[in-house]
């Protein structure tokens, strides 16, 4: 699980998080230059600081989007239309802008969702989402109760594949039955925590028609409508960009 | 009240049915409390489980306690002195931020207790509460307990499987069902198995062996004819030393050695690099959950699996107590019977190292005194046995050397 950096952006409100970053990457989708996506970027990297999320952790657990976005590159170089303007000569390859945007592109999609979902606690967007989007109570805290599972369910998995090694089941040729096979003890268990899960959650009330009240605070403020506003604006400035740039 | 039975007599069906959390189609008869049905009266109940890991529902300490109270609509000026006040009832030694998923197995039950408690219940239920818990965390659960029901005006019904630690907690104690000799009593009459002739050659041994998380290093030799209790507190590494020396898993420090007596020319190698079907015929573990091990749909066939004739496989089923269900599907077994052919599949593979991992676990007196005179029948017929236990009974029974993991 992710720890929740104790940050500027890390306190303000998930759902007001969430709609900047779902504008910014909605605006970032209908453009591929290079210029509005460095700009998504770069802005993003400025303002790293406010998130709390350090720049190696950035690294450390980004770098799926990073090695893509440099997948896309080479290969874009390699084998992308040759076509628009050459921005440099690599290795006697062409680097055109194409390669640049794309990879970008990329980086410029996924930062933003990233950045974002380091500095949710998953506590606070339910909360959040209850009290802002009106999401079910139900739904909303019996997903988070079912998150609280996953790790479980990891553990399991290894446990698992152990059992079927100490019972002198090895995968062979053909590694599917052996998949298949723990999938399979891993859904009866998954199935019998839920269920326990699920009684324990009715026995402290939650299938009630009481009208639920909520522990926690939600507070939406300034501060939190400046971030869905500072999204805005940056969506808006790809747009302008775009056009301006055509 | 403590309420006792045999496994399968029904005794968490019958909490379930006093929490009102029965369907009506499972029922017969009426469940009354102050003169109305369970089902209406739930809110004057409050139910603790076994398992402390799918009881929880939030991930800080403080707003699990609080889920109970936001249900049944208390006021939110009113919810966190509740919590606070039953936080401290219970003991529990951290504030509301603590993340949950960091607490151990007697702090996370504490935790379950008192988010039951904040709900302030007539009716309090405890289902087997400290099962899963070492005799340290289990003792603190039980002052928890005994603390909590002096705060609060309420009626406690406690099962439990172990007598002697429960009874200074009740008033009374009533047994479920006929089947009076499966259940423990205090003081009850154990077999007592040491081994009577000495041990012989050694089979496998850890060399400087390093556990995950802790910063010792186990050196320990296992011998034919003997068995090897391995006891400390939860996290302390036991289920991780029964991986390595199961050859299950790799060591990230020191090394499992197996000896030519256990391994012939596979010896040279460490266990973990061995080829499945040749560990199984050496080494059999059985893990704490039996279900992880289950493969095949029937019971015979989980044995056949080991590779041995349709007649050792048919002597194995009847030693255990297991032909009747032959056929059976070995997720539909009780717990005691599960664990009786967790054990027989390890068995069916015969190997000459046996590493068991809380073999007693949630077992009632008669499973208990079956599985402690078919352990020390395997071990005299000449099998090393490696019991990873916090049962100390158990222990006392047949265990012949101890390795006790302090506490990390």
């Amino acid at each position: 699980m992710l720890t929740v950096p104790n940050s500027w952006l890390a306190r303000r409100d998930a759902t007001a998080k969430l709609l900047a970053a779902a504008l910014l990457t909605a605006a970032v989708l209908t453009s591929i230059d290079p210029l509005t996506s460095g700009l998504v970027a770069g802005v993003l990297v400025l303002v790293l600081p406010l998130t709390g999320v350090p720049l190696k952790v950035l690294l450390q657990r980004g770098w799926p989007i990073l090695a893509s976005a440099g997948g896309i590159f080479v290969f874009t170089v390699l084998l992308g239309a040759r076509e628009g303007p050459v921005l440099a000569h690599v290795a006697g390859l062409d680097v055109r802008e194409n390669a640049v945007g794309y990879a970008l592109r990329l980086v410029a999609i996924g930062l933003p969702g990233f950045v974002v979902f380091a500095t949710i606690d998953p506590t606070d967007l339910a909360d959040s989402l209850i009290a802002h989007l009106r999401v079910p109570p139900r739904f909303a805290i019996g997903a988070l109760a079912a998150l609280r599972l996953v790790p479980l369910l990891i553990d399991e998995y290894r446990l698992l594949r152990l059992a079927r090694r100490a019972r002198g089941i090895a995968a062979g040729w053909n590694p599917l039955p052996l998949f298949f096979s723990t999938l399979f003890g891993l859904l009866v268990g998954a199935i019998r925590r839920g269920i326990r899960l699920a009684t324990a959650m009715e026995a402290r009330g939650f299938d009630r028609e009481v009208l639920r009240t909520t522990a926690r605070e939600t507070h939406f403020g300034w501060s939190d409508a400046s971030v869905v506003v500072a999204g805005l604006l940056l969506a808006a400035a790809v747009i302008l960009v775009k056009f301006a740039h055509p | 009240m403590l309420l006792l039975g045999a496994s399968g007599a029904g005794k968490s069906t019958l909490l379930a049915a006093l929490a009102g959390l029965l369907d009506e189609g499972d029922q017969e008869g009426r469940v009354l409390i102050d003169g109305r049905p369970a089902r209406e009266m739930r809110a004057e109940t409050g139910i603790v489980f076994q398992d402390p890991q799918t009881q929880l529902i939030m991930s800080r300490a403080g707003d699990d306690v609080a889920f109970g109270l936001e249900n049944r609509g208390v006021p939110r000026a009113e919810i966190w002195p509740r919590v606070d006040a039953a936080l401290a009832a219970v003991g529990f030694p951290y504030g509301r931020a603590r993340d949950t998923a960091a607490l151990s197995g007697g702090e996370q039950q504490r935790l379950a207790i008192a988010g039951v408690i904040a709900l302030r219940p007539g009716l309090l239920l405890l289902d087997e509460p400290t099962a899963n818990l070492d005799p340290e965390g289990a003792q603190l659960v039980r002052t928890a307990i005994a603390k909590a029901m002096q705060d609060v005006d309420a009626t406690m019904v406690l099962v439990e499987h172990r007598v002697d630690e429960a009874l200074p907690l009740v008033d009374r104690t009533v047994v479920l069902g006929e089947d009076t000799d499966a259940v423990w009593t205090a003081g009850a009459l154990l077999p007592s198995r040491r081994a009577r002739s000495a041990p012989g050659e050694v089979l496998l041994t850890a060399d400087a062996l390093a556990l995950r998380h802790t910063p010792q290093k186990i050196d320990v030799a296992v011998l034919q004819g003997q068995a090897l209790a391995v006891q400390g507190p939860n996290g302390a590494g036991k289920s991780t030393l029964a991986l390595l020396l199961g050859g299950l898993t790799r060591p990230t420090g020191g090394r499992v050695v197996a000896s030519p007596a256990l391994a012939g020319p596979d010896a040279r190698r460490p266990p973990h690099r061995w080829p499945a079907a040749r560990l199984a015929r050496r080494i059999g573990s059985v893990f704490q959950n039996p279900e992880h091990q289950f493969v095949t749909s029937t019971v015979r066939e989980e044995l056949l699996l080991g590779g041995r004739s349709p007649a050792v496989v048919d002597d194995l089923l009847s030693r255990l107590r297991l032909d009747k269900l032959a056929l059976a599907n070995p997720y539909t077994l009780s717990g005691g019977e599960q664990r009786r052919l967790s054990v027989a599949t390890a068995l069916a593979a015969a190997p000459r190292l046996l590493i068991l991992d809380e073999p007693t676990f949630g077992q009632d007196l008669r499973t208990w005194r079956e599985l402690v005179e078919l352990l020390a029948d395997l071990r005299d017929e000449g099998r090393g046995l490696v019991l990873v236990t916090h049962d100390a009974q158990l222990v006392a029974a047949i265990g012949d050397e101890r390795l006790v993991l302090p506490r990390c």
